[in-house]
């Protein structure tokens, strides 16, 4: 499931509610059919900047996420940490600190600290909008081969339209202020989807519509 | 700096730097040795190193060593303690930090000096009295630059562990205490600077031991190279102890990029 919609309506504080980090007024959240109250060990969130710490190293981040939530015993936490940080390509990097990596290995990193917590809904906040478009496109690829292991349920938010269409199953559309509900699009293509698909005329048909859509929603 | 380069190349500043004190206490010595300056006055190398002997094995250095030393110590870990703790305290909640403001800052502010013949005044001339001149040095860069630390802390950060349902002891010990210790170590290296200024100044001001009385008592009575000895002291501990503090940041700081 992705989200897209004009900047400024409110997509990454939608994210921040999912994940409970913001209060909301109106309305409920409900993962599973429970509730959700302020932050839980259902959800995680792979985060628009890194926010790595700076002092650990990869495999230190990636084990951040369950050593605060406190599910796993060691042995299990160590052997989630080796799976994951191979899982996203980081095999070789274990003992690099955040500031010796590039962007996108940055995010590599964000991105295995969450799966690694063993969440019901991955929220996902733009993750590879503070990368080069080169290694936003390798990244989107990447993912893809990433969730065909993990499976999770994913919440992905994002401004760009051609990524949202060729990540997720659905993409839902919000208005602009105050952000609604405005159309949920179904994305008819199969996994696996290569890099190629962005050049089908489906594709490109879908995007288009989306982006009118959010066209009108902008110039209101 | 590549490892085929030459010896000169690889130690051009220890090379240089000891050039210039060899000659500068040649030529002092010289001047010494002429008697161009009045021993009532300035002193020379060879008189200086003498004294040093000579108050080494009379046990009367070493005794007024182990005095400021040992105040030194006791007031400066007291000051960390203190600094550390109600800094961390200050930097996380506004409103304490708000509510004691004033005090840090004027006091912070103030050339502490002028607050010692009040402690003399609180806890007479003994070893109580230097301990507190000490603390009150070196306590204020430690709680300013720990508040700085604190505040400086990634708001990214503390809402990554926050989605991991992290809870406040945890944010504790994985965000707010690693994340500001560079700045508490350059507290820490102020701390010392300005804690040994507060030892020598402590017993200046009262006492009849330690290092810093050595100085004040050489001087009043014209014993210039007991004067000497004690600078001398007192400079080599603040080189030591200033070379610790940075052995102690960089080993800290390992995660940085390249600086």
């Amino acid at each position: 499931m992705a989200i897209v919609g004009p900047s400024g309506c409110g997509k990454t504080s939608l994210l921040s509610i999912v994940a409970g980090l913001l209060p909301f007024e109106e309305g409920k959240v409900v993962i599973d059919g429970r509730p959700v109250h302020g932050p839980g060990i259902d959800r995680a969130v792979v985060f628009q900047h890194a926010s790595l710490l700076p002092w650990r190293t990869v495999t230190g981040n990636v084990r951040y996420g369950m050593e605060l939530q406190q599910r796993f015993d060691n042995a299990t936490m160590k052997q989630r940490t080796e799976y994951f940080t191979k899982l996203v390509g980081l095999h070789g990097f274990e003992r690099h600190f955040p500031s010796e990596l590039s962007g996108g290995m940055q995010q590599r990193t964000n991105l295995a600290r969450a799966l690694a917590a063993d969440p019901v809904v991955l929220l996902m906040d733009e993750p590879f909008a503070a990368l080069d478009a080169q290694t936003r496109e390798f990244m989107q690829a990447e993912l893809l081969k990433i969730w065909a292991e993990a499976r999770k349920t994913v919440l992905f938010i994002t401004h760009q339209i051609n990524e949202a269409v060729y990540l997720a199953d659905r993409v839902a559309v919000l208005s602009s202020r105050p952000g609604r509900l405005k159309n949920v699009f179904q994305v008819p293509f199969g996994r696996p989807r290569t890099l190629s698909l962005k050049r089908d005329p489906k594709f490109l048909e879908i995007e288009d519509e989306i982006w009118k859509l959010i066209e009108e929603e902008e110039r209101k | 700096m590549k490892p085929n380069d030459s010896f000169y190349k690889r130690n051009e500043g220890w090379i240089l730097g000891s050039i210039a004190l060899i000659l500068v206490l040649a030529v002092w010595e010289f001047v010494w040795e002429m008697h161009w300056i009045s021993p009532l006055f300035f002193s020379g190398p060879s008189a200086v190193a003498a004294k040093f002997k000579e108050s080494l094995t009379e046990g009367t250095l070493l005794s007024d060593m182990a005095f400021s030393g040992r105040n030194f110590a006791v007031g400066f870990l007291l000051a960390s303690a203190v600094g550390i703790i109600l800094g961390i305290l200050f930097g996380w909640y506004r409103w304490l930090r708000l509510l004691t403001n004033p005090f840090v800052n004027g006091l912070y502010a103030m050339p502490r000096i002028a607050m010692v013949p009040m402690i003399i005044l609180w806890f007479g001339i003994g070893m109580k009295s230097k301990v507190y001149v000490v603390f009150l040095f070196a306590v204020f860069p430690i709680l300013v630059n720990t508040i700085a630390g604190v505040k400086a802390l990634d708001p990214d950060l503390l809402r990554a562990a926050r989605a991991y349902c992290a809870t406040d002891w945890q944010i504790f010990k994985t965000v707010a205490l690693p994340g500001s210790v560079p700045f508490i170590l350059t507290g820490i290296s102020q701390g010392i600077s300005l804690g040994l200024i507060g030892v020598v100044i402590g017993e200046m001001f009262g006492g009849s031991e330690g290092v810093g009385f050595m100085v004040a008592y050489g001087g009043q009575s014209f014993q210039t190279d007991t004067m000497f000895v004690g600078v001398i002291v007192i400079s080599g501990a603040g080189i030591l102890f200033t070379w610790l503090a940075e052995r102690l940041e960089r080993r800290f700081s390992r995660w940085k990029p390249e600086h």
